[in-house]
């Protein structure tokens, strides 16, 4: 879905972004990241090679979670507005799983001629296990720019 | 033993990488973003000026990296953890742009593990130009190895 245009004047500190659900990560969809992104470490898609580290069976990049909690700050203030985007890895997500992706505003500031968000990020399980936290600092159009 | 640090200030090769429209695609579609400006040309156009990356896209840079992009960590592949990523936007990149990235291992330190042993971690910088010579994004990744292999 294209991201909902958001003027600076209408979001509020403490407001709530919209979440992002993936519901039951499969092998395909490590795989498919694998290919899309490069990250061909065999711990993500060789069953073989997660054993022998020492792993029930094989778990997602963290850059694959990282991605689809990216498309909270995207959805929200739309990806030509993301300046700063920094997540932390904590839980791994394995197959079955389900990645839910939070974010709240924290700060509104004016910075370098650009009205700005900050805010935190939050991916979690079905347990409630924290897979990444993060932050991000978006641009918002404001209504007396004629909304660019 | 005392971490060494003398990788720090170490640096990769210079890689260039092409932004291609099919390769964001294929990596929105892996990320699961149906965004329009992602696929949609006239969309795009309209709203940002082309087609745009996905914010973690520049992770992609491994496909043009043959090896001597990313400076060496004294690191045991199966004790490696990724343990934070942070992407800075300064100007806008399109579908069809071509940058230039350059890593440099900023930092390298010791923290004391959770489960036994000494994590060392690895902080690598890498900043991406385009064809203008202008510095568009900046992204900075540390890097862990854990005193044993990885387990929840």
């Amino acid at each position: 879905m294209p991201a909902t245009k958001r003027f600076w004047e209408d979001v509020k500190e403490g407001d709530t972004l919209p979440e992002v659900r993936v519901d039951k990560l499969t092998r395909t969809d490590f795989v498919r990241y694998a290919g899309a992104s490069g990250d061909f470490n065999p711990i993500h898609h060789d069953q073989t090679f997660a054993e022998a580290s020492g792993n029930p069976t094989v778990f997602a990049m963290g850059m694959l979670n990282a991605g689809i909690l990216s498309r909270v700050v995207t959805g929200f203030a739309g990806r030509p507005n993301v300046r700063r985007y920094k997540v932390r890895f904590s839980t791994r997500a394995w197959p079955g799983d389900d990645v839910v992706c939070r974010g709240k505003v924290t700060r509104k500031l004016e910075q370098g001629g650009e009205k700005l968000v900050e805010g935190e990020l939050e991916a979690i399980n079905q347990k409630g296990e924290t897979l990444i936290s993060g932050t991000f600092v978006a641009a918002l159009p404001s209504r007396g720019s004629g909304g660019r | 033993m005392p971490v060494d640090k003398s990788a720090i200030g170490r640096t990769g090769e210079p890689v260039t990488m092409h932004v291609e429209r099919g390769k964001i695609r294929e990596f929105a579609r892996a990320i699961k973003d149906d965004d329009p400006l992602y696929y949609d040309e006239g969309h795009a156009a309209k709203e940002a000026g082309g087609i745009m990356p996905p914010v973690t896209f520049l992770q992609t840079v491994s496909h043009w990296d043959d090896g001597r992009g990313r400076p060496r960590l004294p690191f045991d592949l199966k004790r490696v953890l990724h343990g934070e990523q942070e992407f800075e936007f300064l100007a806008p990149i399109h579908a069809g742009d071509v940058l230039t990235a350059m890593s440099k291992i900023v930092d390298v330190y010791e923290k004391p593990g959770k489960r036994g042993g000494s994590m060392t971690f690895a902080v690598t910088e890498t900043e991406y130009r385009n064809a203008k010579g202008a510095l568009v994004a900046r992204a900075r990744a540390v890097g862990i190895e854990t005193g044993q292999v990885v387990k929840d």
